[in-house]
């Protein structure tokens, strides 16, 4: 493969698009000539510059109450549904839709801010790239934030637990950088945000928290002033055993 | 609502405005729920959504203004590879995040939303394709032309800001 070669697929590498059968032989080149892999990590810190920047606007909470309002009331069923039962269908899987989408009520900031954090989480699976930092070991997850937070924080030892460390990266939440950390058990996948807590405002809107968004198990919890929040479609006894793990290493 | 935060972004990039962005979302999200039923179950979600916005978008005060760039690829030439001996990331660690904003502001919405479904919503080739109604070809050939014209203004930001100090 030429430095010409290269040139020309970089984006397809820094885009996860690459196919699997040339992914060996670009990697070999990268290792091999300085040039080709100065490029190709200038653009992968151009790529993750334009994520973190482009977390720029958020919803009003005075905005998401009128979506919500909006949404709940065109979920009302009308005499001419049931005048026309093809349209009575298409209605009611409009609300199952809403059912299933604003199951939460977000009447307070502190709603808007755990939908916000399952909103994270529900982006996480969707991403290609759900982790910037791909390991099990938290020795090496966990010094890989030195330097991009504001804060540290501690890794359970999960050896003798059913939970695995899929690796991390850094997200944001209302403009602030915290850490992104994914987990598996039994098939489902847990997110562990961590943000450092801005004095007053958290607290004093949650304290310690459990709640349910759209089936997944949400619980949050402050300690050392930092904010945990896990975030999983596992069943809650998972949620929490986690997060005993999560607030026993805060304390070693 | 899931996604609601991340549209809302989507959408306040593309209208450079918060009142639109807000009547953008709203007039998107009544339309997903009035369609719901053109969604087919098993397909892309996040992609059927986010080209409901977009095609909203398109026919949209906002939309109207930026029309007379053309969303029409033909005139575009094919990508050009990543120029050699520019190293980005001495370039990228000397901006802050406001310079890369800007640079995203700048560049035409056609090559900012590409970028934005790519780079910050993290969508796949085929995802962004579907969601613009485009050919994974053109998805690439706006990416490639939309990072270069960023290159360009970040280069450009960064001249100006070593020449303004240089002046102090």
């Amino acid at each position: 493969m030429t430095c010409d070669e290269v040139r020309g697929r970089l984006e397809l590498f820094v885009d996860s698009e690459m196919p699997a059968d040339e992914l060996e032989e670009f990697n070999a080149h990268l290792r091999g000539c300085s040039a080709c892999a100065a490029n190709a990590l200038g653009l992968l810190q151009t790529k993750l510059a334009t994520r973190a920047a482009g977390v720029r606007y958020a919803p009003s909470p005075e905005f998401r109450r009128r979506m919500e309002q909006s949404l709940r009331a065109r979920s009302k069923p009308s005499w001419l549904h049931l005048r026309f039962p093809r349209f009575a269908v298409a209605a009611a899987a409009a609300v199952l839709l809403i059912a299933c989408a604003t199951v939460w009520v977000h009447h307070s900031a502190r709603e808007d801010k755990l939908t916000e954090i399952a909103d994270l989480h529900v982006t996480d699976l969707a991403s290609t790239n759900p982790v910037d930092v791909v390991s099990t070991d938290r020795h090496t997850v966990k010094p890989w934030f030195a330097g991009k937070l504001p804060f540290s924080f501690n890794l359970p030892e999960l050896q003798n637990s059913p939970f695995t460390l899929v690796g991390g990266r850094v997200t944001y939440f209302q403009r602030s950088p915290g850490a992104d950390l994914l987990f598996d058990v039994r098939k489902h996948q847990l997110s562990v945000f961590i943000f450092k807590e801005e004095p007053g405002e958290f607290s004093a809107h949650f304290g310690t928290a459990t709640a349910t968004r759209l089936a997944l198990h949400i619980e949050t919890w402050s300690d050392a002033g930092l904010r945990y929040y896990i975030v999983s479609d596992a069943p809650a006894s998972d949620v929490h055993a986690l997060g005993d793990l999560l607030r026993d290493a805060a304390r070693s | 609502m899931p996604l609601l935060a991340r549209l809302y972004n989507f959408a306040h990039w593309l209208t450079q405005d918060r009142g639109e962005a807000e009547d953008l979302v709203q007039e998107a999200c009544m339309k997903a729920l009035k369609g719901f039923s053109s969604f087919h179950q098993g397909t892309n979600f996040r992609a059927w959504i986010y080209r409901i916005l977009r095609n909203t978008f398109l026919t949209s005060r906002a939309g109207l203004r930026v029309a007379t760039l053309s969303f029409d690829d033909e005139e575009d030439p094919p990508a050009e590879p990543v120029a050699s001996g520019t190293p980005e990331s001495i370039l990228i660690s000397s901006l802050d995040q406001q310079s890369i904003q800007a640079a995203l502001e700048a560049l035409p919405v056609r090559y900012r939303e590409v970028i934005l479904l790519c780079d910050v919503e993290e969508m796949k080739y085929q995802e962004i394709a579907e969601t613009l109604s485009i050919p994974v070809g053109t998805v690439m050939s706006r990416l490639a032309r939309g990072r270069k014209a960023m290159r360009e203004l970040l280069n450009a930001a960064s001249i100006r800001g070593a020449s303004g100090s240089g002046h102090k």
